[in-house]
């Protein structure tokens, strides 16, 4: 247990920031999108990532592909820094997959020419065998050979997903970001790309990140999960114990919001009744105490300490012990 | 067994004539799309003619165009004789020279200047507003700020400015128009740009580690050719007009060069008493203008639809 493997993908106090605008002559503010997540991705697993959205789930799949450099902290490829890695190699080990398959597919392209173009970029192998190879790939993904020839036009958003899966697939890589793989397509896809998705990662060996704000398509697909709100994760667990001892208030409610199909029990209460706060100006002390069911003094003025128990990190002033000032927050 | 394995061949068969029912060839589709767009065929049958007859003009051209016979000014156009004079059938202008032979070897100039304006105006345009879109911000602050000092300035009157400091050429013509249509480009390119940008399968090629120049030209250039055909033969029909029009105001072509513009003005004096002298290159002006437009609007639609 002492020995264990690095983890495929690693997150060190990873922060991002950005300078936003406020107009011509006021200047600029920084805008936390991610503030100090520290996330490992084990190899082989599924590691899900759940927030409602504008919590910073997207930036932190940017910066994990390497297209967004973190303002500060690092991410560890393998248990090396990223800093050793040319955009390249990044891209030979880590492969999205995105949100909306239907402007994921470049329009002037043959799908042939767009699962084929990693291989392309990469010079692998001669070109004589990329046609092959594209064949090969489209049989694993549960696509005809035929479509190789046709335009993404002609395909329906399933199908347009896995060709999205089968470009990133070509070049095998180890880890698979997954932004809401799922959620721009029809419900009875939902679930065969899903399958395939399973299916391909016992195959190939694959470890993914799953982001989504499907709680269902996390519980279904995930081994571990963590909890995203405004830039920082709230609560990380195993995917059995988040679901059935959840303890953050937060993923309390997230839970709670979960739509029932009997039309008769309504909209759920989930008690967050204030907006989303806007990330430019976070709340002070815990990011969440204007939501709060639980909201305690200490919350107003004191960010909560992460709180570790067993495989089970929440950061709460519920469940946190002793409470030290955090000096990254400023 | 047999039953189900020919039960299977059977469905095999049927998935097999469905596959051919279902993928005609590309070719064939865009033939039927050329085919099913009128606007396309009549703009293109109009602008292969016109194109036909500036190539072959030599071999068209009844008369040396420059050939002046001062005892033929002015003769009649055919349907103002009884019978058909064969040397001059548009007649003459006012030193002889042959219409017919002037206006054929007009399409030249017209065409050249389009062509040459649209590629000089089409490279600036393009290369300033993709490269603004794709990479925003300060980039986009500076081409925005050079965009709208173009727009602060009259073409027409810098235009005039320029020839006469430069004095009156076709390559001054050309340079100038070239120089100065290109802002209609740069604002479409750009606004295209930045939609393109923003699109999925851009950030994938990031994530696949292309680097800019190649998502540039490959990923992204694709997608806004169709917009960039229409703005270009906009442009082109807007630089032939302008050229005429220089021409026309004494600023352009000089004389003696065969230009519809030229013959448009030197025909002036004699609107009342021999209307075809303004007649006729206006009709050839309106033609080729008219041509360009319904050819860049047919192709739009015919490239557009693989696109959708």
């Amino acid at each position: 247990m002492t020995e264990a493997p690095a983890p495929a993908l690693e997150t060190v106090e990873v922060t991002c920031v950005f300078q936003v605008s406020q107009g011509l002559l006021r200047g600029s503010k920084p805008l936390r999108a991610v503030n100090g997540v520290s996330l490992k991705i084990p190899r082989g697993q599924v590691v899900g990532l759940v927030g409602e959205s504008g919590c910073g789930k997207s930036t932190m799949a940017n910066i994990l592909l390497g297209l967004q450099r973190p303002s500060s902290g690092d991410v560890l490829y393998a248990g090396n820094s990223a800093a050793g890695f040319s955009r390249r190699e990044i891209a030979r080990r880590i492969q999205p997959i995105f949100q909306d398959p239907y402007s994921s597919l470049n329009p002037t392209k043959t799908i042939e020419s767009i699962v084929s173009q990693p291989l392309r970029i990469h010079s692998v192998g001669a070109p004589s065998e990329w046609s092959a190879r594209v064949g090969e790939m489209l049989d694993v993904v549960g696509l005809p050979r035929r479509v190789a020839s046709s335009y993404p036009s002609q395909l329906s958003g399933g199908q347009r997903q896995r060709v999205a899966i089968a470009r990133a697939l070509i070049m095998r890589p180890e880890v698979v970001i997954c932004d809401e793989p799922t959620s721009a397509l029809d419900v009875s896809v939902q679930s065969q790309i899903l399958n395939l998705l399973q299916d391909l990662k016992e195959e190939f060996g694959l470890t993914y990140l799953l982001i989504s704000h499907n709680l269902a398509v996390v519980q279904h697909m995930a081994d571990r999960v963590a909890v995203m709100y405004l830039g920082r994760i709230v609560e990380e667990a195993d995917s059995d114990t988040l679901f059935n001892d959840p303890r953050h208030p937060y993923t309390r409610a997230l839970l709670g919001s979960v739509l029932t199909p009997d039309p008769r029990l309504g909209v759920p209460d989930t008690h967050l009744g204030a907006v989303f706060p806007n990330p430019i100006d976070p709340p002070p002390g815990c990011t969440f105490h204007p939501r709060c069911p639980d909201c305690m003094t200490i919350c107003r003025s004191e960010p909560p300490q992460p709180a570790v128990d067993g495989g089970h990190n929440t950061e709460c002033h519920l469940y946190g012990g002793a409470v030290t000032p955090r000096t990254a927050t400023q | 067994m047999t039953d189900t394995g020919a039960a299977r061949s059977l469905v095999f068969r049927q998935r097999q004539t469905a596959e051919e029912i279902l993928e005609p060839s590309p070719w064939s589709k865009l033939r039927r799309r050329i085919l099913g767009n009128h606007s396309f065929l009549i703009g293109a049958i109009i602008l292969a003619a016109i194109f036909a007859v500036a190539i072959l003009a030599p071999l068209l051209a009844p008369h040396d165009p420059y050939d002046q016979d001062l005892t033929k000014r002015l003769t009649n156009p055919f349907w103002h004789e009884k019978k058909i004079d064969p040397e001059h059938v548009f007649g003459t202008d006012k030193v002889g020279r042959d219409y017919l032979s002037r206006l054929i070897y007009g399409s030249q100039i017209s065409l050249l200047i389009g062509f040459s304006t649209m590629l000089i105006s089409g490279v600036i345009g393009t290369v300033l507003g993709v490269t603004a879109g794709y990479f925003g911000g300060r980039v986009d602050m500076v081409v925005n700020f050079v965009i709208n000092t173009r727009l602060a300035m009259p073409v027409f009157l810098v235009a005039m400015a320029a020839v006469v400091a430069f004095g009156a050429s076709l390559t001054v013509v050309i340079l100038v128009l070239g120089l100065f249509l290109w802002d209609r480009f740069a604002v479409v390119m750009r606004s295209i740009t930045m939609q393109a940008r923003d699109l999925d399968y851009v950030k994938a090629a990031r994530a696949m580690g292309c680097s800019t120049p190649y998502i540039i030209v490959r990923e992204i250039f694709p997608n806004v050719l169709s917009s960039l055909t229409v703005v270009a033969t906009v442009e082109m029909a807007n630089a032939i007009l302008l050229e005429a029009a220089l021409s026309f105001l004494g600023f352009g072509v000089q004389a003696p060069t065969p230009s519809w513009g030229l013959m448009l003005n030197e025909g002036r004096e004699y609107m009342f008493f021999s209307p075809w002298l303004l007649a006729l290159p206006g009709v050839c002006l309106f033609m080729l203008v008219l041509a360009i437009n319904l050819f860049g609007d047919g192709l739009r639609d015919v490239t557009l639809e693989r696109e959708r």
